[in-house]
């Protein structure tokens, strides 16, 4: 066994050699596989290898940008940023969590619900991911913060920027901002790319329709990060860019003396540039603090939002739907007049009712208003009077007047919740209700009553189009300084007096369209109106504006909540005496100044009552003061070097 | 036993230097300096612990290298048996006195250095193993009775080092053995009936698997299943030895190991910072270092005269071999993460012994080529 023979050496030795040989060959096999392998992944998949690398190493934070900034007619700031004091918290830099919230409490005077829903927040995310505390402190909480900062390791003083309300007067029509939600990345397309949390996005009025210019470009840190997520070194920063800024029509002055008068009451004003579109002003009341929305609103003031029943939250302007009323009675003579239905001077007898295949149809006036013709119609409202006038006219040619003067369509394409209301005609009524029109019908539309609903823009654009001679004008709230061809033509019109060219030929040069086929019956009209609110007997005269300058000429209102009774009809019963809910809306509309008219008006209360004595004295103020600024708004705007 | 028997006992010290594969010493100089910045850099730069206490050692153990290398290779031959005990009586000394970290107990404390016995059995065994066969008439080999032994100190080491447990130096540790056997003409059947039986014993050995090995291996069949968990190591593995391309991202810039993606990157993963940090032009270059350096103990081999010179250098130039291949096959995703280091590159001080004392033995066997052993 031991000292084999030198022979039997050799022979191991060539086994040995042999074997060794074989290994030798499954080795080369073997490096050729880890050298394929190498060249697989180092040369052939490198790039993708790359890319992947790269995605571990980076990390990119999203930083809002700072959204634009909404200005009135005046360049005043509706809209602005304000400076915001945050506390974020880093848990992974904290001694101890519990002690930096004990210390934070006694600081702050934080709840233990919101503490608590902190913490599930922290467990959810990793340590050195910030949380944000407190995203809106004030400057005494901030500044005790910063004075205890040194004992309170993990908590980062904060400047950011938010949104900032100067007052709640044009909180309807510019709406608010309030955190990304869920269905906000999933229908507006332009926030998927750019979703940072905590930015906040318009969700009504202006702010919701400018989103997507005025939110600005989404800036971002580029961090290298390590294998545990923790920022490692800054690689770039991209501060973004600060949203488009808009100016617009409306007048910060006359919106706050606006939402003053209607206090608490359910109304809503809106005035308009009678030759240009121009929204002066659009408030709805009672208002809500937009402010209170920009971090989340508290539950509370949610709440008590949600169950006030006068509807803080809707913009009654251009999404409540009233019955025009009697304010319709405008078109309906206008139309009449249009269509040669009845003269001016036609007159019909008001005894206070009239019947029709049995059914009453009551005047206003118990006792009936005696002998009216078109200007007396309108000038005290006399509703049998339209009865007669809606019944020779029929339905179907006092809706196409009313489409014609803007009613049954969104006025401006500025408002998601804008709507449209209705101009019942026959058509309509077989489409949407499947049934016949009944002449009875006619006769409610033709005081405004029954299928008709409208918006209260909707009836200040029919009152600017009428004011300004029955040309059609484009509402906007946003300011644009140019096409204002209406003002250019009628400025051509005074200075050529003598122009030969044909009437509807020289409009169309101006690029306007004419709602009229003869502008006498437009001029009968706003006589009528200038009647109703200036002359004795009218239904807004109590309301009247004696100076020149303000004189106005208006149309009252009021739309049926609820039919009378016979009962009450006999008794008399007076609105005032009946439930808030049941009382008629009070509606107005006007023009002003009457000698050259600028501005129209409409002013809606809800369960105001009468027109006349609910509508009218809003109206009244408010023509005062829009006059009252009219030379200022008109310097304004010719100033040098005013931009958006 | 020590008298001069031929010339060889007789050589100058002169000759002995002349007789040295300096090509090999080179190869393995460079390959140590090469580890030296790749520790540097998983330092992130700096001259820290890793990259200070990596060059000590390699200096001493390359000095041991040296040393060693002029030992007369009888002494290796006779000492071999008491080696191999020597180690194991280290290695049953783990399992009483070991240091246990992260869940396997490898370590024994030496007040200047944390020894792991498992490590120096690989050279150990195969020590043995070659003196037994060198002893072994060759008409014995692939007698029953003759294969008790082999079989015996083979398995023991395997068995003390999976209890520990670690799976890769146990695998490591017999590959070598098994190698010396083969070497030695132990015929294919005995490989495969030891094949079969290791299969059949396989669900035995599994259930005494602590869980994190299973997972293991579970992981290395599907790493994208569960790519934060156990797959991690794989795929990050992968992201960075792929993303250094053909020329790399540039010393100091391996982001995956600077940005702590790449686990175990002092150890197992060493070669996936450097490949990282070289691209595919350093990876080649690390082959290449180690093609010479294994082509230089299969050369010696071939050269020297003895029996038990020839198994061992084969042996451990094979072992060598399945070292290295397993820790790239493993850092590149070909095989399960195991637990194997990279010879010399790696960090660890009884690796680096092991080898050094393994490439000793080796360059001894060049100096004393035609010295007969017995």
């Amino acid at each position: 066994m031991l000292s084999a023979g030198s022979g039997n050496t050799v022979i191991k030795s060539k086994l040995i050699s042999r074997r060794m040989f074989l290994l030798t060959i499954s080795k080369a096999v073997v490096v050729v596989g880890v050298l394929g392998r190498l060249i697989s992944l180092q040369i052939n998949e490198s790039s993708k290898y790359k890319t992947l690398s790269d995605k571990n190493r980076f990390r990119e934070w999203k930083l809002a940008p700072e959204r634009g900034i909404i200005k009135d007619y005046f360049n005043e700031e509706i809209a602005s940023n304000k400076q915001v004091y945050q506390i974020h918290l880093i848990p992974e830099n904290t001694r101890s969590i519990e002690e930096t919230f004990f210390r934070l409490k006694t600081i702050l005077n934080i709840s233990d619900k919101k503490i608590f829903s902190l913490r599930k927040k922290i467990a959810k995310q990793k340590p050195w991911e910030p949380i944000i505390i407190s995203d809106n402190l004030n400057w005494s909480e901030f500044s005790r913060i910063n004075l205890f900062l040194h004992e309170l390791q993990g908590i980062e003083p904060i400047v950011s920027v938010a949104r900032m309300y100067k007052d709640h007067s044009s909180a309807h029509a510019l709406g608010y901002v309030s955190q990304v939600s869920a269905k906000d990345l999933k229908n507006k397309k332009y926030l998927k790319e750019m979703s940072v949390p905590g930015m906040a996005v318009g969700k009504t009025g202006l702010e919701r329709r400018l989103d997507e210019e005025i939110i600005g470009e989404v800036g971002f840190q580029r961090y290298e990060v390590n294998a545990f997520g923790k920022r490692i070194k800054q690689i770039k920063v991209d501060p973004g860019k600060a949203g488009k800024s808009f100016k617009t029509t409306l007048d910060l002055e006359v919106q706050r003396y606006v939402t003053e008068i209607l206090a608490d009451k359910a109304a809503s004003v809106c005035v308009m540039d009678i030759y240009n579109g121009d929204i002066v002003s659009l408030v709805s009341s009672p208002s809500y603090d937009p402010n209170a929305f920009v971090h989340g609103v508290d539950r509370d003031y949610w709440n008590s939002l949600i169950k006030n029943d006068r509807k803080p939250l809707t913009n009654k302007a251009v999404s409540g739907l009233y019955p025009p009323g009697s304010t319709i009675k405008t078109l309906v003579a206008l139309s009449a007049l249009e269509n040669k239905i009845i003269r001016p001077l036609d007159t019909v007898r008001c005894k206070g009712k009239i019947e029709l295949f049995g059914e009453k149809f009551h005047c206003w006036k118990k006792k009936g208003h005696g002998v009216m013709n078109m200007r007396t119609g309108i000038k005290r409202s006399c509703d049998v009077y339209f009865y007669e006038v809606a019944r020779r006219l029929g339905v179907d040619r006092l809706s196409e007047t009313a489409k014609k003067f803007g009613l049954g369509k969104r006025v401006l394409q500025d408002f998601s919740e804008e709507r449209s209301g209705v101009v019942p005609n026959t058509s309509w009524k077989k489409k949407y209700i499947g049934q016949n029109w009944y002449l009875g019908e006619t006769l409610h539309s033709g005081i405004g009553q029954g299928y008709f609903q409208s918006t209260p823009i909707q009836l200040c654009l029919m009152t600017a189009q009428i004011a300004n001679g029955g040309f059609e004008i484009k509402p906007r709230i946003l300011f644009d300084k140019t096409k204002n061809n209406l003002k250019e033509y009628l400025k051509f019109k005074n200075e050529n007096p003598g122009q030969p060219l044909p009437a509807d030929l020289l409009v169309s040069n101006f690029d306007l369209k004419p709602l009229f086929k003869n502008q006498e019956n437009i001029k009968i009209i706003k006589d009528a109106m200038y009647a109703s609110s200036n002359e004795p007997g009218g239904t807004s005269y109590r309301s009247r504006l004696e100076d020149k300058r303000f004189t106005f000429a208006g149309k009252t209102g009021s739309s049926q909540i609820r039919k009378f009774t016979e009962e009450q009809r006999e008794a008399e019963v007076k609105q005032e005496q009946l439930k808030y809910k049941n009382r008629d809306h009070a509606l107005f509309i006007a023009f002003a100044p009457v000698s050259d008219p600028k501005y129209a008006i409409s002013v809606v209360v809800e369960h105001g009552g009468t027109g006349s004595s609910a509508a009218a004295p809003i109206a009244k103020k408010v023509i005062k003061k829009v006059l009252e600024r009219h030379s200022l708004r008109q310097s304004i705007n010719n100033l040098p070097g005013d931009s958006i | 036993m020590f008298q001069p028997r031929s010339i060889q006992s007789s050589l100058s010290f002169r000759d002995k230097l002349f007789s040295i594969d300096y090509i090999l010493v080179v190869s393995i100089l460079i390959l140590g300096i090469v580890s030296m910045f790749a520790m540097y850099s998983t330092d992130g730069g700096e001259f820290k612990y890793h990259t200070e206490s990596h060059i000590l050692r390699f200096f001493i153990f390359f000095g041991m290298f040296i040393v060693l290398s002029f030992v007369q290779i009888r002494f290796w031959h006779s000492t071999s048996y008491l080696i191999y005990i020597v180690f194991l009586i280290l290695l049953i000394g783990v399992k009483y006195f070991g240091l246990t970290s992260s869940g396997s107990q490898r370590w024994l404390n030496f007040y200047f250095m944390n020894l792991q016995p498992s490590e120096l059995m690989k050279i150990g065994l195969i020590l043995f193993l070659a003196k037994y066969y060198h002893r072994v008439s060759i008409e014995n080999v692939n007698r029953l009775k003759f294969l008790f032994l082999p079989v015996f100190v083979l398995v023991t080491p395997v068995l003390l080092v999976v209890m520990q447990p670690d799976l890769g130096t146990s695998l490591l540790i017999a590959a070598g053995g098994l190698t010396v056997a083969w070497l030695a003409g132990v015929r294919v059947k005995f490989f495969a009936y030891s094949m079969l039986m290791f299969i059949a014993l396989l669900p035995i050995a599994i259930s005494f698997l602590k869980p994190y090995q299973k997972v293991r291996i579970l992981t290395f069949l599907n790493p994208e299943k569960d790519p934060l968990g156990a797959g991690y190591q794989i795929i990050q593995s992968k992201i960075a030895i792929g993303s250094g391309g053909l020329f790399g991202k540039g010393f100091l810039n391996g982001s995956q190991s600077y940005l702590d993606y790449l686990p175990e990157k002092h150890t197992d993963f060493i070669f996936t910072l450097f490949s990282e940090e070289f691209g595919f032009m350093g990876s080649i270059f690390i082959l290449l270092l180690y093609a010479v350096i294994i082509s230089r103990i299969i050369r010696i081999g071939n050269m020297t005269r003895s029996n038990f010179g020839k198994l061992y250098c084969y042996s451990f130039a094979t072992a060598f071999f399945i070292y290295v291949v397993v820790n790239m096959g493993m850092v590149l995703g070909l095989l399960p993460i195991v637990g194997s280091p990279l010879p010399i590159m790696s960090y660890g001080g009884s690796s680096m012994m092991a080898i050094m004392l393994g490439l000793g033995i080796a360059m001894s066997c060049k100096v004393y080529k035609d010295m007969p052993v017995n």
